[in-house]
């Protein structure tokens, strides 16, 4: 442990620590503009120049130079002022100072770093650099004049997304950095707009809209894929302007995917602001009142087992128990919060839980994974994947589609059979996960979501316990859920209650009217003449089939309660109101519920949230995760020969709010349908 | 003047054979393996003992350097790189080296490796020299067919291969760290430091990089004794040199001396004078284009070594020697270097990338006149401002001559400065 002091102060630092971090122990500021935490130290800004004593008579940069025993780091004194002033200027020598038409105005790190540690005049009196701006894509916007070549987008490129497409071309001061002069083939790719420090890169679809002081910030949850990224709302008035990642260690770092960053456009078109009732074979709008009376007049009588529900993939666990309850009520067995239909254990919540949580997946030396691409089902979540991959060690096999993942793998087959040979212990790979110390699997939708899934699940479930996977503190056994509801709907029971029928029963007859949460990606064409109810708040496939529309809350204009595929509990606030008539989900139940006479015993989110917990006491946790117990494999049917396909085909529309943003659109387009056109 | 029996480069000319038959004639290859025999330790002694410093321009002494090398392997192969990227202008050593005397190296690589424990070496040659390069490989073939290098090098038991590698003509890539970035196929900018590279080199391993001289003149020394090479020179600046002498002297030339020989004597001796006489002198660049300029009353006294041009406020350098008489327009000879800087920057770290391009503008500026007077100070304080603030010593090199330049010429300045200012009244 080096010991050294820093304007006096004395700090004792990890072994391997750089100056940087000990001036931050030590509770100094240091500027800069290159260094990262998360990317390879460049040390190329020169901004972070301290002084160190004893050593040569000239500055060096605190991010890259270790910190030694005894080093006495002065932040403060004239040569290290000297330097921060000098090296500000260089950087404002050929910057526009544009800020006033810059959209990296007021949350810019040149701008704040010039005003405490610029001068106050310029001394430059030739003319300035011009660079041309390059092609960055549907998502980032260039204004590469302002690039102070601080490199992390390269790095971040490079190392964080796999896709070395940034690069720098030319030297001296005619450097630039460029791209392959198209977009950045990557999920992450908005991640650089936020590494930025300058105006340089900014986002496209927030260009010119919003300065950050005008824009209300509220902490939510992404609901994109099951990762539950922490996000950050930015709204003005109604509507979202733009989404940020918030800074979650065990969860997502600080990235965000680019269907999390950029589809909320989605939340402006095709919206439910009022609900409907269909008349003569046509929608109409109707008020509240009327709406809730169709549904009574549809259900008086009815025999419960004659009515289901399904939850879709965004639905909050609130809005999905005052559902459970009032389907109860009514005597409905048939609940479903799986669309796809992936097997999962009820009451066995290590059978669908991602056990070896997200941050344990940097402790893993063995990697399989079971019919999932993790890059499009939760690409931040890969990129952790990809980290370990990098730090060296990890070997990874993949059983299913052959896709550029981010690192390599041995690619062991495509499907049931070489699971089934796998499981039996007739796979090269099963040597390396035995001897691996912190082995893991990863099975996804692609795998579960077969009529053969039950079987999957076991034999996946069987292999963790013959390999290894699961021992005391490790349980190596992981599902990758893509719907964020999926694990609050499990952990709350959604499902199928004592000769209830699931999914796919509902959706062939088992039920004569159903209740749709914002459910969408399910397949209506087997319903025939039944009575659909949806709530949820696009206009998507659900409300197109609907007898009743009833006007929801999308996932930022609601609080609510999400369980990520770990099994942390997390909460999302309100950023917005729903657009007209709309209501939050729970409130709409608890009103229909009086309307059928049998009301909910909730009458407030605290109340419903006191009942969540009383349902399951994971829910009375927060931000955290609580072990699962290991259940076992219960054995069930053969494994299908079929080769596992993966169950996103395009990762820019998965969803009601994604298939209704523009952005979304362009990017399909520019990378997926160009892509397919061109062959 | 030094004689021709102590002479290291004895066909610096191309007067003679360059090939391998001809290099055994002027003692190359001679009793190789038993040097080797000696053991690291002394091979590295023997160096530190001749007082060698580094002859691509910082000077650091060789032994030391070697000695930094790890004594235990920790399962990476070492590496000796040799910088044959000579680009800084007024230096045309190690190409004649290559050119004409290509096994002096190619022996001096494998006792290097054999006193570093490393297993191949690595020239890195500047792209531009075709025929040095030509030659080079050439000489590299020889050795390997007559079994001087490769397996078992000359019998001695060790292994060593050696590899020539063309750079595409980027003046950084002669900084150390950028050559072993560009050896390994990346864009050449330089590395940070620490770790340096005896510690993490080229494919992060172990690695030394020397210049061509460097390694050119080592065997001799431990063929001859680290006596016979200590005995040139002055303490601390010992052994003998190549200087290149250009610009207006007489005759041009590259020329092999003993360290600390004052400047006139050599300029005067080897390179038939200034042009038009010493009284027509009007300043030296002493050790190539990046070291500060000095004026002809400092040139009149000075020794040619490492601490006698470091006392003049400028350095040794590569001992380019470039001359000016009294028809040269230092300001504009500078503005010229400026622009060097300034192109050849690699561009990572701010103050040498923004920097070169300020001071260059300026420069022309003060070239032509079309500036102010107190832009002279302002120019100082921006090459303070890069100077020592930067990843490689390009910023300090490029700081430096225009520091000289108003350390010894700021009148001359001035009046270019006035002058145009009158004259632009007048017009």
């Amino acid at each position: 442990m080096p010991k050294l002091t820093v304007d006096g102060i004395e700090v004792e630092v990890p072994p391997g620590s750089t100056v940087l971090q000990a001036i931050e122990a030590a509770g100094r500021e240091v500027p800069r503009f290159c260094y990262h935490e998360r990317l390879s130290i460049a040390g190329n800004c020169r901004m972070c120049l301290v002084e160190i004593r004893p050593g040569p008579p000239k500055p060096a940069a605190s991010c890259a130079m270790p910190a030694g025993d005894n080093m006495e780091v002065l932040t403060s004194s004239p040569m290290t002022q000297k330097a921060r002033k000098g090296v500000m200027e260089f950087l404002l020598i050929n910057h526009p100072l544009d800020c006033p038409i810059c959209d990296q105005g007021g949350e810019c790190d040149l701008q704040d770093q010039a005003l405490f540690y610029g001068a106050d005049t310029s001394r430059f009196e030739e003319n300035k650099r011009a660079v041309p701006d390059k092609d960055m894509g549907p998502l980032i916007k260039t204004t590469m004049t302002r690039c102070i070549h601080c490199t992390r987008c390269i790095r971040f490129a490079e190392e964080v997304a796999g896709v070395p497409s940034i690069g720098a071309v030319g030297r001296s001061e005619h450097m630039e950095i460029t791209t392959l002069e198209r977009a950045v083939e990557s999920e992450l790719s908005g991640n650089v707009i936020d590494l930025c420090p300058v105006g340089a890169l900014t986002s496209k679809p927030y260009a010119f809209n919003a300065r950050p002081w005008e824009l209300r910030k509220t902490e939510g949850i992404d609901v994109f894929d099951a990762l539950g990224a922490n996000i950050r709302i930015d709204s003005r008035g109604s509507e979202v302007l733009r989404i940020l990642p918030r800074l979650n260690e065990e969860v997502n770092e600080e990235w965000l995917g680019d269907k999390s960053r950029f589809a909320h456009d989605g939340l402006r078109r095709q919206r439910l602001d009022r609900p409907y009732v269909r008349r003569n074979g046509r929608l109409h709008p109707a008020s509240w009142g009327e709406a809730f009376e169709a549904i009574r007049k549809r259900m008086e009588g009815r025999a419960g087992t004659d009515i289901g529900a399904i939850a879709g993939d965004q639905a909050d666990a609130e809005s999905m128990q005052a559902l459970k309850d009032l389907m109860r009520a009514l005597g409905s067995p048939h609940l479903d919060c799986r669309q796809d239909g992936a097997a999962a254990i009820p009451g066995q919540r290590s059978s669908y839980l991602f056990n070896s949580t997200v941050q344990g997946i940097e402790e893993a030396d063995a990697l399989l994974l079971i019919g999932c691409n993790p890059r499009w089902e939760s690409p931040v979540l890969n990129s952790r994947i990809r980290k370990r991959w990098l730090a060296g060690g990890l070997q990874v096999g993949v059983i299913g589609e052959a896709h550029e993942l981010g690192y390599r793998y041995d690619h062991l087959g495509t499907g049931g059979q070489t699971l089934r040979g796998a499981a039996a212990g007739r796979n090269r790979f099963c040597a390396v996960l035995k001897d691996a110390s912190r082995p893991m699997l990863i099975v996804g939708a692609g795998a579960l979501a077969r009529p053969d899934g039950a079987a999957v699940l076991a034999a996946t479930q069987r292999m963790a316990e013959l390999n290894g996977l699961i021992s005391g503190d490790w349980n190596g056994f992981n599902v990758l859920n893509r719907a964020a509801s999926r694990v609050g709907g499990l952990d709350l029971g959604f499902m199928p209650g004592e000769g209830g029928a699931n999914t796919g029963g509902m959706l062939s007859g088992a039920v004569d009217t159903l209740f749709l949460l914002g459910a969408d990606e399910i397949d209506l064409d087997g319903l025939g003449d039944a009575f659909v109810i949806y709530q949820g708040h696009h206009g998507d496939a659900g409300a197109a089939r609907a007898d009743v529309i009833l006007p929801g809350a999308a996932y930022t204009e609601k609080p609510g309660t999400w369980v990520n595929l770990e099994g942390r509990v997390q909460r999302s606030e309100r950023a917005t109101f729903p657009p007209g008539e709309a209501r939050e989900d729970w409130a709409v139940l608890r009103a229909l519920s009086d309307v059928l006479g049998r009301p909910l015993p909730y009458d407030s989110l605290p109340a419903l949230r006191a009942r969540m917990g009383r349902a399951n006491p994971v829910f009375d946790t927060q931000d955290e995760i609580v072990a699962a117990a290991w259940g076992g494999a219960v054995p069930a049917g053969r494994i299908d020969d079929a080769p596992f396909a993966s169950p996103v085909a395009n990762y820019y529309m998965t969803d009601p709010i994604s298939r209704a943003s523009e952005t979304m659109a362009v990017c399909t387009e520019t990378f997926l349908a160009a892509e397919a056109r061109n062959g | 003047m030094l004689s021709d029996g102590d002479r290291i480069f004895t066909n610096l000319y191309g007067e003679h054979d360059w090939t391998l038959k001809g290099a055994r004639a002027r003692g190359d290859w001679d009793g190789t393996a038993g040097l080797i025999a000696k053991g690291r330790e002394w091979l590295v002694e023997e160096v530190k003992a001749s007082g060698l410093r580094g002859r691509g321009g910082a000077g650091f002494p060789t032994g030391l350097k070697w000695s930094f090398m790890p004594k235990e392997s920790d399962g990476r192969p070492a590496y000796l790189v040799v910088n044959a990227d000579e680009g800084e202008p007024g230096t045309c050593k190690d190409r004649d080296m290559m050119r004409w005397d290509p096994h002096k190296l190619v022996e001096g690589c494998l006792l290097a490796c054999a006193a570093m424990g490393a297993g191949a070496a690595y020239i890195y040659v500047r792209g531009e020299f075709y025929n040095e390069a030509r030659h080079l490989q050439h000489a590299i073939d020889e050795a390997y067919e007559a079994g001087l290098i490769g397996r078992n090098a000359c019998g001695s038991g060790i292994d060593c291969d050696v590899f020539l590698h063309r750079g595409a003509g980027a003046y950084i890539c002669g900084e150390e760290t950028a050559l072993i970035e560009s050896l390994e196929g990346k864009k050449g900018q330089p590395r940070l430091k620490p770790p340096f590279p005896a510690m993490a080199g080229l494919y992060g391993c172990p690695t030394t990089v020397n210049n061509v001289e460097t390694i050119a003149v080592a065997p001799t020394i431990l063929r001859r004794g680290a006596s016979w090479f200590s005995g040139f020179g002055r303490s601390n600046n010992t052994g003998t040199k190549v200087f290149c002498i250009s610009g207006h002297v007489n005759r041009p030339c590259n020329v092999e001396e003993a360290m600390s020989i004052p400047m006139r004597e050599l300029i005067e001796t080897h390179a038939g004078g200034v042009r038009g006489g010493w009284d027509n002198l009007k300043a030296v660049i002493p050790g190539g284009s990046s070291t500060p300029i000095l004026p002809k009353s400092i040139c009149d006294e000075v020794l040619m070594d490492f601490d006698a041009l470091r006392d003049a406020q400028s350095g040794l350098g590569t001992a380019a020697v470039i001359v000016m008489d009294r028809s040269t327009d230092v300001v504009r000879a500078i503005a010229r270097l400026a622009r060097f800087y300034a192109h050849e920057s690699c561009g990572q770290c701010t103050p040498c990338r923004e920097g070169t391009g300020w001071m260059m503008r300026v420069m022309e500026r003060m070239a032509s006149g079309r500036a102010r007077v107190e832009e002279i100070d302002m120019l100082l304080d921006v090459s303070k401002e890069i100077e020592g603030h930067t990843i490689c010593a390009h910023g300090d090199g490029s700081a430096w001559p225009i520091q000289g330049l108003i350390r010894h010429f700021r009148h001359e300045m001035e009046e270019r400065i006035l002058s145009y200012r009158s004259r632009a009244a007048a017009a």
